[in-house]
């Protein structure tokens, strides 16, 4: 099996990234909550200064724009027509390829 | 020094000017130039509604008291934009679809359009947003006696309340003249979205100036603000997790349930496009709203005097440091913060009064119910202006009477009271189990226990509850505390109220949803909703006819007005493929109609308007039925149609080979006519020739002899022939009579060939072995048919060699007998009439017989309960006889 020449891609390259990126999308605030939780655990770190926090969370802030502008952008222009988003909207809810 | 009536001016210019371009845009928009009014950026900048007077001057004020917990107010959005994908851009998909008016109008057409949530959404609505409008009416007059006293004079509490009232009375004047200007179709508003877009960037740009002026004219660059922070009160914050968490919890619901959001968010969107934008560029601009607010909270604790209200350092810290310009802009932006809020509030609670209470109400105290003359716009238009005059007055009777706590506390209040709609509202759109009987059981205890946790007891203790009561719970029930619900004591008010409110809320929308029972529409809706990607179209829940196109129209225009609603007519009856105004009421159209008319007034008025003249309040069970049983009676019947006509084909095609077959009959008969006349004629002619001879002439006697033989041989010809005819007529009138017995196959055979007479011109190839098989039945007759394809074979076979093989075998349980000989066989034209009587093959080479043989056997077969056939490709003529069934025993 191994020793087979790559052949034809076994799903379309660029649908799939599309939908990795959506995954992406739905995964990024998950991620942020985390991040955002963290200030709790100043009490354990006696050198932690409110000023210190205050620069985490706006660095935090600011990376979190960044990343939905990337991830918004592609989004965006790549799910243009309705009818594309309708089409890989059906192909995710069979469940064929979403993971 | 500045002025006051300075001041007073260039608010009042500022206001004017805010009307200007309300009125362009509005202007721009009816020329059909919204394409540009309808930019992602306006969109993202119509989202800082969310930034009210509370973030302008509250967030400062809430900084140094609480540290970095403001932060949370902005992190919860931007969780919220962030993750847009899961949630936001639903709620959007769904709000175009449905053609959403409102937050509440979304929650009873999820559930049915069911007026009753609609109602409680927008009582909950008024009841949490009440004390935000209070704010903002606060945050203005604050600052306008902040400017007051810096000129000198000292303002009474009555000044205040005074300013407030006018404050108020412009905002009730701005947003009738843009927020009710017509009934758009979209219930979007082009003048008031461009006039808040103008607001976020002014109040951006005036907090931005603040920001930059403290960090870099007064702290001396970031490090020293930094260092200020950290030598600040502010360093000692420790992050409270429960409030950290809950908080952030809270705000971004708030963005989702807050009715100005769903407004802004939902409502006046245009493309969902815009969302993928705004999905970073709003956390964007939050970002920049909160990012100077430390600094100025720690420059201004060390820099004002002990006592200074921290929620208006934004505006006295300029002023106190002579910056006159510097502190006009921050009062605008304050200015600007307030008014979008209060207008874009109003507008989303007058929609929900109108829409959901007042509407409603007016249709069912009429008795002739929505097709009375008279503009329905009118009604709408004017109860929605008194809506906002009363959210207004309401805001401001609010105001007076709140002795204006922290405005950080009355904003939480709001947030927490508006969170209840969240469970109804996420799980409406995810969940299609769920019910409006969950969903109202989930609102009214939220709304109950926000009540008595948090609302009532923000008016302070004593006020509305006692403090006997919050010491020791309601009549002495201890675990009724408001603080201390279920006993659990210790926790903050805010979050203790977000934990209990949240937790009942959501079980009993839960377990209501899982024990009642949806309506049908319910279903309907609730599949539309949950499913919004996989159904574009609208849901289908117009199936009488019953409504006149005329009744339609005159609703119609009453809430579209004369011209869009001829305008829709019109077009529908020519899609149709008729002309006029008056198209077909299918329910089609039925269903587009309501959704334009659910753009105007709401999804349950609108169903409601149409229900009435559809005759039909709502669609039954029976009704759906009735759609089911007529749908299965037309495929039923469709069904039967096709069979039907299948079945005429076939009857067509059998009659088309009959007549095939009896015209060749026909042309047959005439020429067996012919033929058996002449059969007939030649030995009469040549009897009466020879008896001619015998009577007119003497002869010698061996003479006479011949003739006399020919005479009998030709009588006998003419016997046969005529016994033949006799024979087919006695079988086929069947009145024969069989004489049944029982022989041995080979016997009959033997005796078939010998009478047959074909002696040595034909050969006859026998399998003796096979033929032993007793036969019981009419010997003789079964002998005739022998006998006819023998000799038949004898004089059609046209082979240099004559053979002719017997064949006995067993199929199926019946006895079968093959004749097939070594000739040409029989063409296929003629396979079909070779047993019919009179039948005669063309074929000129052999005429020994009269063309009655088969015709015979076939009679004789019939009536004995065998059969014969033609058996094609078997490499010449070839006939099987098979032997009746019954009879055919085997042999011992």
């Amino acid at each position: 099996m191994s020793a087979q020449r790559p052949g034809p891609l076994f799903l379309a390259r660029s649908s799939f990234r599309r939908r990795r990126l959506r995954d992406a999308a739905r995964m990024l605030p998950i991620v942020a909550v985390v991040l955002m939780l963290l200030p709790l655990l100043k009490g354990g770190d006696p050198e932690a200064t409110t000023a210190g926090m205050l620069l985490y969370l706006f660095g935090l802030w600011i990376a979190l724009v960044v990343l939905s502008a990337l991830l918004s952008g592609v989004l965006a222009i790549e799910d243009d027509t309705a009818e594309a988003l309708q089409r890989d909207e059906d192909r995710g809810a069979d469940g064929t390829e979403r993971g | 020094m500045l002025s006051f009536n300075l001041l007073i001016t260039v608010a009042l210019a500022y206001v004017a000017f805010l009307f200007l371009v309300a009125f362009a845009a509005e202007r721009r928009a009816a020329s059909g130039q919204a394409r540009w009014l309808r930019t992602s950026l306006i969109y993202t900048l119509s989202l800082s509604v969310y930034c009210t007077g509370w973030t302008f001057y509250g967030a400062v004020g809430y900084a140094a008291r609480s540290g970095l917990e403001y932060l949370t107010i902005y992190l919860g959005p931007t969780l919220v934009m962030v993750g847009w994908w899961w949630v936001l851009r639903k709620l959007v998909r769904i709000g175009r679809s449905q053609r959403t008016t409102s937050l509440a109008d979304l929650v009873s057409s999820r559930f049915g359009k069911s007026t009753a949530l609609g109602v409680i959404v927008t009582l909950l609505a008024v009841v949490g947003t009440t004390p935000y409008i209070a704010l903002q009416l606060q945050s203005v007059s604050l600052s306008m006696s902040v400017f007051a006293e810096a000129t000198g004079s000292t303002w009474a509490g009555s000044d205040i309340g005074r300013t407030g009232l006018w404050v108020a009375a412009g905002l009730a004047v701005f947003t009738i003249l843009f927020g009710t200007r017509n009934l758009d179709a979209n219930e979007r508003h082009h003048g008031v979205v461009m006039a808040i877009a103008v607001e976020a960037v002014v109040k951006l740009v005036a907090l931005l100036a603040v920001g930059v002026f403290v960090v870099w004219g007064l702290a001396g660059g970031i490090a020293g603000t930094l260092e200020t922070i950290d030598s600040s009160r502010l360093a000692a914050w420790e992050p409270a997790g429960g409030r950290w968490a809950g908080l952030i919890f809270l705000s971004g619901a708030a963005l989702i349930c807050l009715p100005r959001m769903f407004q802004v968010l939902v409502v006046e969107n245009s493309d969902e496009r815009h969302l993928a934008t705004a999905s970073w560029a709003f956390p964007l601009y939050l970002l920049a709203m909160s990012l100077f607010v430390v600094p100025i909270a720690a420059v201004g604790l060390e820099r004002m005097p002990e006592g200074a209200n921290p929620d208006l350092f934004v505006l006295t810290l300029p002023l106190a440091e002579g910056q006159q310009g510097l502190a006009m802009l921050v009062f605008l932006g304050g200015l600007s913060s307030a008014t979008s809020m209060v207008i874009v509030a109003t507008i989303a609670l007058a929609t929900m009064v109108s829409n959901h209470i007042v509407v409603p109400a007016w249709l069912s105290a009429r008795t002739d119910g929505a097709m009375v003359s008279g503009d329905v716009r009118a009604v709408v238009l004017i109860s929605r202006r008194l809506s906002i005059v009363a959210v207004l007055a309401l805001g401001y009777t609010y105001f007076r009477l709140s002795e204006g706590g922290a405005l950080a506390a009355i904003g939480l209040i709001s947030f927490v009271g508006m969170a209840q709609v969240l469970p109804a509202m996420v799980g409406g759109i995810f969940w299609r189990g769920a019910t409006r009987w969950g969903a109202g059981a989930g609102l009214i205890s939220g709304f109950v226990i926000w009540m008595w946790c948090l609302f009532l007891p923000s008016f302070g203790q004593g006020a509305v509850i006692s403090a006997q009561a919050f010491a020791e719970g309601p009549f002495g029930i201890g675990w009724l505390r408001p603080h201390a619900l279920f006993g659990i004591e210790g926790l903050d008010p805010v979050v203790h109220a977000v934990l209990w409110s949240m937790l009942i809320n959501t079980t009993a929308f839960f377990v209501g949803s899982v024990v009642t029972f949806p309506t049908p529409l319910e279903r309907l809706q609730g599949a539309q909703i949950v499913n919004v990607y996989e159904h574009s179209q609208g849901p289908r829940t117009w199936s009488r006819q019953a409504a006149g196109a005329e009744d339609l129209l005159i609703m119609a225009q009453r809430i579209l007005g004369p011209v869009e609603a001829q305008t829709l007519f019109q077009s529908e009856a020519k899609k149709q493929g008729k002309s006029g105004y008056l198209p077909d009421v299918t329910p089609d159209f039925v269903d587009y109609l309501e959704r334009e008319l659910a753009g105007s007034v709401g999804a349950a008025t609108a169903h409601a308007m149409i229900g009435q003249i559809t005759e039909g309040a709502s669609v039954s069970v029976e009704d759906l039925i009735a759609v089911a049983d007529e749908a299965a009676q037309i495929v039923e019947y469709s069904a039967r149609l096709e069979e039907k006509s299948r079945e005429q084909e076939r009857t067509a095609r059998a009659l088309r080979e009959a007549n095939a077959k009896l015209t060749q009959l026909s042309i047959q008969k005439d020429a067996f006519l012919s033929q058996i006349s002449h059969e007939l004629r030649t030995p009469m002619t040549s009897i009466r020739a020879f008896s001619e001879l015998l009577r007119d002439t003497t002869l010698e006697t061996a003479d006479q002899q011949r003739f006399a033989g020919i005479i009998q041989d030709e009588a006998l010809r003419l016997t046969r022939l005529l016994d033949d005819l006799l024979d087919l007529s006695v079988l086929e009138n069947g009145n024969v009579t069989l004489n049944i017995s029982e022989g041995r196959l080979t016997d009959l055979l033997d005796r078939a060939v010998s009478a047959s007479g074909v002696g040595s011109a034909l050969a006859i190839r026998r399998d003796r072995a096979s033929e032993a098989v007793k036969v019981s039945t009419d010997l003789d007759r079964l002998a005739q048919v022998f006998i006819n394809l023998i000799s038949n074979a004898r004089k059609y076979c046209i082979a240099e060699r004559p053979e002719l093989r017997i064949e006995v075998r067993s199929i199926g349980g019946a006895t079968v007998v093959d004749f097939i000989d070594n000739g040409e066989g029989i063409r296929d034209a003629d396979r079909e009439v070779i047993f019919e009587k009179f039948s005669r093959l063309t074929d000129p080479g052999k005429a020994g017989g009269a063309g009655l043989g088969l015709a015979i056997c076939r009679e004789i077969m019939e009536r004995l309960g065998g059969a014969i056939s033609y058996q094609p490709g078997q490499g010449g003529a070839a006939f099987r006889v098979t032997l009746p069934a019954a009879e055919a025993l085997a042999a011992e």
